[in-house]
């Protein structure tokens, strides 16, 4: 295995607390190492360049049933983003919804080196875990969705958590997931019969629970079984006018689970529910309100969920959102229930700056970035590609580092929109430092994930060398030059291999899949009730439903131990 | 004697995976759950047809060659076209659809699913104005009103009925299997009573079949019933048609009028004519009434829709009436697709190339223009150069113009039967059957992916399809590599 020598870079490694000094970086047979051979090892001469630990996008969909349905429905999305095919690279599409392919290369591009895909219905899973070997340069994980699944609601009603905390062990270890999604909790289910849960305190037809006890059960279970990350949450009511208040209501119920100080749940593309106002003509930002509460507590992070101004494809497991947004815009629909599970849908949708909700949900979304004072509680996302596609994440960094560039952009939207946005009040501009914990360190800590996010000794040596020289430049006002820079890594490193060089791909890999095997002590019992119940609530026989070890190309597994 | 459960069926789209298979000296001697379609694949698939050797063209003549040879001959053929087509995909598995994408992509060709010739439109049309749809167990779970339209299940999709929609019992809504058991007791003792009144034993004038004119003038029966219901719409009353609660008979090619014609009806609009579509209004009033009313209902539809006058408009209609619907309602639609796994094809070449058929990759990324870039067109402007088919049989089925110009240029088949392509082919290569003789992956209708199994080893030297593909592109590679290094030196 080659040895490499990244000399005299500026570092950010937040978590080990390195602020742009500079220093060597060494690596040696894939993971960060004290010191190598110099003469033998490859050197790469970072003078002036700043080095961090490569990417980490905590919710991005990018493979699966809904992502695909959404590249099937969109031809005229691809058309305008064509990708050539070379001697080291594969064709595709790209724009909001490309291609795996297309996909992986473009966030290698960027300096990004893994990334969870959040919405996974259990019975297609093996559709995701295909598409995410056909995801080239990353490490990827996903999330099953288990919110509204039949057994959790069953044994949550019973209060029976340990067999709750069993079978979900069961399903995240059968279909190879990382970490507990909840979309719109009682909400899916209700959409069965075409309903929906408005409060946290609605009761879910037929099943007698409610979005409360779903989040606080699955909330408990998820620390029975000691999983990496907290239950990824995706609130009820999201996208209304008024729900930073069921929001609220949410991160309130929460605070029973807690402990300590450690996180218990993320809440998802937060933008999304931080709506305040009655309807859609007096709507405003939430963002005040909630981030007072999370900045006086510590069992919450998030990500932003930025909107973009460009056409993009919204698309979620929350049917009944994606129901609203059609019946918003009469645009062209996909509902797709999962059965026993969950639901999903995708519409295409185009945020436009003169269009005051628009433009209020792109100032809603810097300022919880730049309202909440810890930033290890905050993480840039657009929540790909409901709020615009990943690609646009330069645009973010510029808007968070730089007064100026949010500015310029503000002074561009909808005058309402900018007689409301708190952007004006906020001084606040984000160092480099902060910008590597929004974009990989703080990620790589909410997951759990021991060996990404940072460069100490031992870490996987996934490394992103960007053009910029914050000795030289005041990242505020050359906030272009900032952007262009975090588009176009200098170098890729993954697994101790230079993959980028110059924003090109200049060697292809294809990345683990990282999945968690939850050794629970007595595990679920599979007999032939346990078959018959299966076929009585799916459509497929039990001895086909899990994600069999072939069908992950490079399998990761991470074993967990359980409490129960 | 080996017993395998949960076989996955590789015939039709509904990918039954509940089979039972015997198999005894690396044989198929016994199908448990099977419909008669499934019986006869594992019970037939080793029949006279079977290619038993790769055969290359010779003096106008198949005559047996090695594998290497024939797979050496293939990319050679396809290293060298310059727009070559490949075409089928429909009844393989993901994996070989995965390699069939790269292939293409290397050689800059263009990569055609049947769905071209069957479910097409639908996809065009999803294109259009979305779907709204759910997985097969939503409506055993919950569907009280099931509407086959241009489809018949009993027929293509045997067991679709009694897995996922009328005859399955789901957590919200109950089977009504007993009330069909009712329904043919009744029509039997109708039967029995009629054949007596032939026999002279009751003096009654004979009952005639009831006509379409005099369908037109009776009154419309009324949909009164409990619990699920089943609404068949076809050109021909169809085994389904016979079970159903509801038949309407549409004038063929006129399923776009009824169609729009509900959908004015399901707004409250009045219709100022009598019929549409041959189907007197009040039937339609009285289909509208139970659509509205329902918890959740379904439209399943199929070529009758897809391939008649009108096709992706019909089908455009069809998932806007579902949009209206889900307005009042729960509503959704879904497809019949056919092949075992073409919806597989469709998702794979999405996921790769961004497109579900007719993908282009002569320019060096992927195109997609339905009428220019499908399969049919291109043979039909005569502009191919090669073709390679794997797991269909275009010869058998397109037009006699296409499938010329397809036997005029080099022809690659792929398969295990000697079938009408593979007659004309210029190199043919045998290949294992899967879901019987090799594993995979399939995606049944409603997009579930689901494994199939290997149960007997295939006859000896045959590969899968999937390994074939891949020794055609390792060799297409090296072919091109080597013109490569041959145009540097000179």
């Amino acid at each position: 295995m080659t040895e490499l020598l990244i000399k005299n870079g500026f570092v950010f490694d937040p978590i080990n607390g390195i602020n742009g000094e500079k220093m060597d970086i060494a690596v040696k047979n894939g993971k960060i190492v004290k010191s190598v051979n110099e003469r033998k090892a490859k050197v790469i001469d970072a003078t002036g360049l700043t080095v961090m630990p490569g990417g980490v996008d905590i919710h991005t969909h990018i493979a699966g049933a809904e992502v695909n349905t959404g590249r099937l429905m969109r031809p005229e999305d691809h058309v305008k983003d064509v990708v050539r095919k070379t001697a080291l690279t594969r064709s595709g599409v790209g724009y909001s919804v490309p291609s795996t392919f297309v996909t992986g290369y473009r966030y290698s591009k960027m300096g990004y080196t893994m990334i969870m895909n959040p919405s996974m219905p259990p019975l297609e899973a093996k559709h995701t875990h295909e598409e995410l070997n056909d995801t080239p340069m990353l490490d990827k994980a996903t999330y099953p969705l288990l919110g509204d699944w039949w057994f959790v609601l069953e044994y949550l009603r019973k209060g029976d958590l340990t067999e709750c905390a069993r079978y979900v062990a069961w399903m995240i270890a059968t279909t190879k997931g990382y970490a507990i999604k909840i979309v719109n909790p009682g909400g899916l289910e209700s959409w069965g019969f075409g309903r929906n849960v408005r409060t946290i305190d609605d009761q879910v037809p037929y099943f007698g629970i409610t979005p409360r006890d779903i989040m606080c059960g699955l909330a408990k279970v998820n620390k029975m079984l000691n999983l990496p990350h907290t239950i990824h949450v995706h609130t009820n009511n999201l996208g209304l006018p008024g729900n930073y208040l069921t929001t609220l209501d949410t991160m309130r119920a929460l605070e029973s689970v807690a402990t300590g100080d450690k996180p218990v749940a993320h809440i998802t593309h937060l933008q999304f529910s931080s709506f305040a106002g009655n309807d859609w003509g007096t709507m405003r930002s939430g963002a005040e309100e909630i981030t007072k509460y999370i900045n006086a507590h510590n069992h919450l992070t998030f990500d932003m969920g930025q909107v973009i101004f460009t056409d993009t494809t919204t698309m979620t497991a929350d049917g009944p959102f994606e129901f609203t947004l059609y019946e918003l815009s009469g645009h062209k629909w996909v509902n797709s229930d999962v059965e026993t599970e969950t639901s999903g849908g995708i519409i295409p949708f185009h945020y436009k700056r003169n269009n005051a909700v628009n433009a209020t949900q792109w100032s809603i979304a810097l300022e919880l970035a730049l309202l909440v004072k810890d930033p290890w509680k905050m993480f840039l996302t657009t929540d790909h590609p409901n709020g615009g596609p990943f690609f646009a994440y330069p645009k973010i960094i510029a808007w968070l580092i730089s007064k100026r560039a949010r500015m310029a952009t503000l002074k561009k939207c909808h005058k309402k929109a900018q007689k409301l946005s708190l952007l004006p009040s906020i001084k606040r501009e984000f160092t480099l430092y902060d910008i590597a914990i929004v974009t990989r360190a703080g990620q790589a800590k909410a997951l759990g994930l021991k060996d990404k996010g940072h460069l100490g000794v031992g870490a996987d040596a996934d490394i992103a060398i960007y053009d910029i020289n914050p000795e030289k430049i005041d990242i505020a006002k050359k906030y272009k030059a900032v952007r262009r820079a975090f588009g176009s890594a200098a170098y890729t490193i993954k697994d101790g291999e230079i993959v980028v060089k110059d924003g090109e791909i200049v060697k292809h890999v294809d990345g683990r899949t990282i999945w968690l095997d939850v050794k629970t002590a007595e595990q679920v019992k599979v007999d032939e009730e346990m078959k018959r119940r299966f076929k009585e609530y799916w459509t497929v026989e039990y001895d086909n439903y899990p994600v069999f070890d072939h069908y992950v190309k490079v399998s990761c597994p991470l074993t967990i131990k359980a409490d129960v | 004697m080996v017993v395998v459960k949960s076989v996955t069926c590789p015939i039709c789209g509904s990918l039954c995976d509940d089979i039972e298979l015997t198999i005894e000296n690396n044989e198929v001697v016994k199908v448990k759950n099977g419909c008669a379609l499934c019986e006869s694949k594992f019970l037939g698939y080793k029949g006279e047809h079977r290619i038993k050797t790769p055969l290359i063209r010779k003096d106008g003549k198949l005559m047996p060659v090695s594998l290497d040879e024939a797979i050496h001959k293939a990319a050679e053929i396809l290293a060298n076209a310059n727009y070559p087509i490949l075409y089928g995909w429909s009844s393989t598995s993901c994996e070989a659809q995965r390699i069939g994408v790269e292939l293409a992509e290397e050689i800059g060709g263009v990569i055609d699913n049947t769905a071209v010739v069957c479910h097409g439109p639908s996809i065009l049309s999803v294109q259009e104005v979305g779907i709204p749809t759910c997985t097969l167990g939503q409506i055993r779970h919950r569907a009280d009103l099931i509407i086959y339209w241009g489809c018949d299940p009993w027929s293509a999709h045997p067991r679709h009925l009694e897995r996922y929609t009328a005859f399955t019992e789901g957590r919200f809504e109950k089977s009504d299997w007993k009330g069909y058991i009712q329904k043919v007791k009744a029509a039997a003792g109708k039967k029995k009573i009629e054949s007596a009144v032939r026999r002279g034993v009751v003096k009654r004038p004979k009952a005639q079949p009831m006509l379409q004119h005099e369908l037109v003038n009776a009154p419309p029966p009324t949909l009164m019933k409990e619990g699920r219901k089943l609404i068949v719409v076809d050109a021909r009353k169809s085994m389904t048609a016979e079970m159903a609660d509801y038949f309407i008979q549409v004038e063929p090619n006129k399923d776009y009028e009824v169609m729009q014609a509900i959908r004015a009806l399901i707004r409250d609009q009045e219709l100022d004519v009598d019929k549409v579509g041959g189907v007197p209004v009040e039937y339609l009033e009285e289909v509208a009434d139970a659509m509205v009313n329902c918890n959740f209902g379904v439209i399943f539809f199929g070529m009758g829709l897809t391939q008649t006058a009108g096709k992706f408009r019909n089908i455009e209609v069809a998932i806007s009436l579902i949009r209206d619907l889900n307005k009042r309602t729960k509503f959704v639609i879904m497809p019949m697709r056919g092949h075992f796994n073409v919806t597989g094809a469709n998702v794979v070449f999405t996921w790769q190339s961004g497109y579900p058929y007719g993908v282009d990759f002569s320019l060096g990324y992927p195109r997609y223009n339905p009428g220019e870039t499908t399969c049919m067109d291109i043979l039909l402007r005569g502009e191919s150069d090669a073709t390679l088919v794997i797991a269909a049989d275009p010869g058998a089925t397109f037009p006699r113009r296409a499938v010329e110009h397809m036997a005029k240029t080099p022809l690659i088949v792929i398969d295990p039967h000697m079938n009408a392509t593979a007659m004309l082919g210029d190199v043919v290569i045998p290949s294992a059957f899967v879901g019987i003789e090799s594993e995979g992956t399939a995606y049944r209708m409603d997009h579930v992916p689901l494994p199939l199994k290997k149960v007997v080893d295939p006859p000896k030297g045959l590969l899968s399809d999937e390994e074939i593909l891949r020794r055609i592109l390792e060799e297409v590679r090296a072919i091109k590599a080597k013109k490569m290094r041959e145009a540097e030196a000179a």
